[in-house]
């Protein structure tokens, strides 16, 4: 639904008198099939945004190719508008019309006429419950209340594929999974979601697969489950009392076993690939051998050990 | 086809929204009121040179003179309202869609134009008190002459806007602009009185075509050959300035 080679984009700033290039993107490399939801995650100027308006016509990309929505990028701009939804991050409401005038015409500038554009908003304001709010201004509403008006203009046209620029960034927690339901959604009827993300939990819930991007370029791709094993594995840990070491010469000849640690206190660390199907094993391997189980714990990585893993630092702080 | 209809689509927005918060239509006209009031009456005296012997007559140069000024600086300063949707997301959202480039650039122009030819009409009515005189079907001349001047105005305002993008820097090149623009046009005081050199310079603006055209117009003699030359070069302004503005508009943000 999306693929890009190369993409690239540098932007040219000032400093000290001296032009300075800035490669805000180096680049990419995408492929996003139909009707998931794809995640781009990143510390905050690592190229997401760039990324986002290339692909949604805003800014027009230095090098590179790129086919959205079955058109491509450079030669057929128009047919990608046609083709796409855009949310900006800070949303593109005025405060003093309603979110029923929004939604008209924003349905017109699509060129639907005036009658059907009616209908459309209509229905959008039932599917995103705004019609509580649908004729009140929009700078009455409260922040959740806004966003869900954004998404639906940016639904208004029925597109193949949406783009949402980091859209539960400055939302309370309640609305941040109002939002995550309305993505949900609208994957259930087909689209392709595109979003951008800084939040670890968000990537890690919402999407279906994520593209790490840092500093321009993609660092990891693949399923948020498949980055997290790739890395490290998941970790099981044992407490078995006095037999840890006859637990630990056990467990160290499964076939499942990829690592193993033994603590003095009698914990046993085991590094195993997929820790869910891991723990059944064990269990029944002390089992069998006699040995008192008193603790199983599963750890598993998260997205934030797999950022740190490919760049050296934690998300958390950049 | 497509550009006339999305043109009217953001006309009518822009309409809406002017309508929504009305004050300052009423600011807007305040301003030259004030000025009529209190600094009028003093050209009559400045006025005699060049041959206005009567209130009447210093009205028939100052009225227009002032309109053409409401039309350069009221045009000039739109960009701020673009600035504030520029900020709001209004103008990448309108840019996603398919939406004619240039219709965003004319609803919003075609608005302004509106906004100056009321207060116009409300300028000239109150003028009339005073002893202006003028003969209707040159006034509507006169407020097409004005119109095309904010068109020009309001377009080069949002052209700059659009790529400044930052209220500080506006404010700046806007004053840089409009202040050479008002006094070379000879809005207030008609470079009639200026010295030869300032008005070889004033040639070169066209603005200034348009405030002698509008006087003429004001002073019922359409005839005079300054009318259509002055519709000519407004005319010229106008297109350039829609087009650059518009291309700005089709071109990326930032």
């Amino acid at each position: 639904m999306i693929k890009t080679k190369g993409l690239k984009k540098s932007y040219q700033t000032r400093s000290r008198r001296k032009t300075v290039s800035v490669d805000a993107v180096k680049g990419l490399d995408l492929d996003v099939a139909e009707g998931e939801i794809f995640g781009f995650l990143g510390p905050n100027g690592a190229g997401k945004t760039t990324t986002l308006r290339m692909l949604a016509t805003l800014i027009r990309p230095d090098d590179g190719e790129a086919t959205v929505a079955g058109a491509n990028l450079r030669t057929e701009p128009a047919t990608v508008r046609r083709n796409i939804g855009f949310v900006a991050q800070g949303g593109g409401t005025s405060d003093d019309v309603t979110a029923r005038e929004e939604l008209i015409l924003q349905a017109r500038m699509y060129g639907i006429p005036k009658a059907e554009a009616a209908v459309r908003a209509e229905e959008a304001l039932a599917a995103f419950d705004l019609t509580e709010y649908a004729d009140r201004k929009c700078k009455t509403y409260s922040g959740g209340q806004r966003r869900r008006v954004d998404i639906a203009m940016g639904v208004i046209h029925k597109p193949q594929v949406l783009f949402l620029d980091e859209p539960t960034s400055g939302l309370d927690p309640q609305s941040r999974v109002n939002v995550w339901d309305e993505v949900r959604r609208l994957r259930a009827s087909g689209m392709t979601v595109f979003i951008t993300t800084h939040y670890l939990d968000e990537a890690d819930a919402l999407c279906d697969r994520i593209a790490i991007i840092d500093a321009g370029e993609i660092v990891a791709e693949g399923t948020p489950t498949e980055l997290k094993r790739e890395i490290s594995g998941d970790v099981v840990t044992v407490q078995v009392g006095e037999d840890a070491a006859k637990a630990g010469d056990l467990l160290e000849k499964e076939p499942f076993a990829r690592g193993l640690e033994v603590r003095d206190d009698g914990e046993l660390r085991l590094t195993v690939d997929a820790g869910e199907s891991a723990i059944p094993q064990i269990m029944r391997t002390l089992e069998g051998a006699g040995i008192r189980l008193d603790t199983i714990e599963l750890h598993r990585p998260t997205l934030d050990d797999v950022f740190l893993a490919k760049t050296g630092r934690s998300l958390r702080e950049s | 086809m497509k550009v006339l209809r999305d043109t009217w689509l953001i006309f009518q927005r822009q309409l809406l929204l002017m309508f929504r918060s009305p004050l300052w239509i009423v600011l807007g006209v305040a301003q030259p009121v004030v000025y009529l009031l209190l600094f009028a009456p003093l050209l009559k005296s400045a006025l005699s040179s060049i041959g206005a012997h009567s209130m009447s007559d210093a009205y028939r140069v100052y009225v227009p003179g002032m309109l053409v000024a409401l039309g350069i600086a009221g045009g000039l300063y739109v960009g701020f309202g673009l600035l504030g949707d520029l900020a709001n997301g209004v103008i990448e959202r309108s840019q996603v869609t398919t939406v004619s480039r240039v219709a965003l650039l004319l609803g919003r122009t075609l608005r302004d134009m509106v906004t100056v030819i009321v207060q116009a009409v409300l300028i000239t009515i109150l003028s009339l008190p005073f002893g202006l005189f003028v003969y209707v079907p040159y006034i509507l001349l006169g407020y097409a002459m004005l119109a095309l001047i904010t068109l020009s105005s309001a377009s080069i305002s949002y052209g700059i806007a659009i790529k400044v993008n930052n209220p500080n820097v506006l404010g700046q090149v806007i004053n840089n602009v409009a202040q050479p623009l008002m006094l070379l046009s000879g809005t207030l005081l008609p470079l009639a009185l200026a010295p030869l050199w300032l008005r070889t310079v004033a040639d070169w603006n066209p603005f200034n075509w348009a405030v002698t055209g509008m006087r003429a117009l004001y002073a019922g003699h359409p005839g005079d050959p300054h009318v259509w030359q002055g519709f000519v070069i407004i005319a010229g302004l106008m297109v350039v300035a829609v087009a650059w503005a518009s291309r700005s508009f089709a071109r990326s943000v930032r």
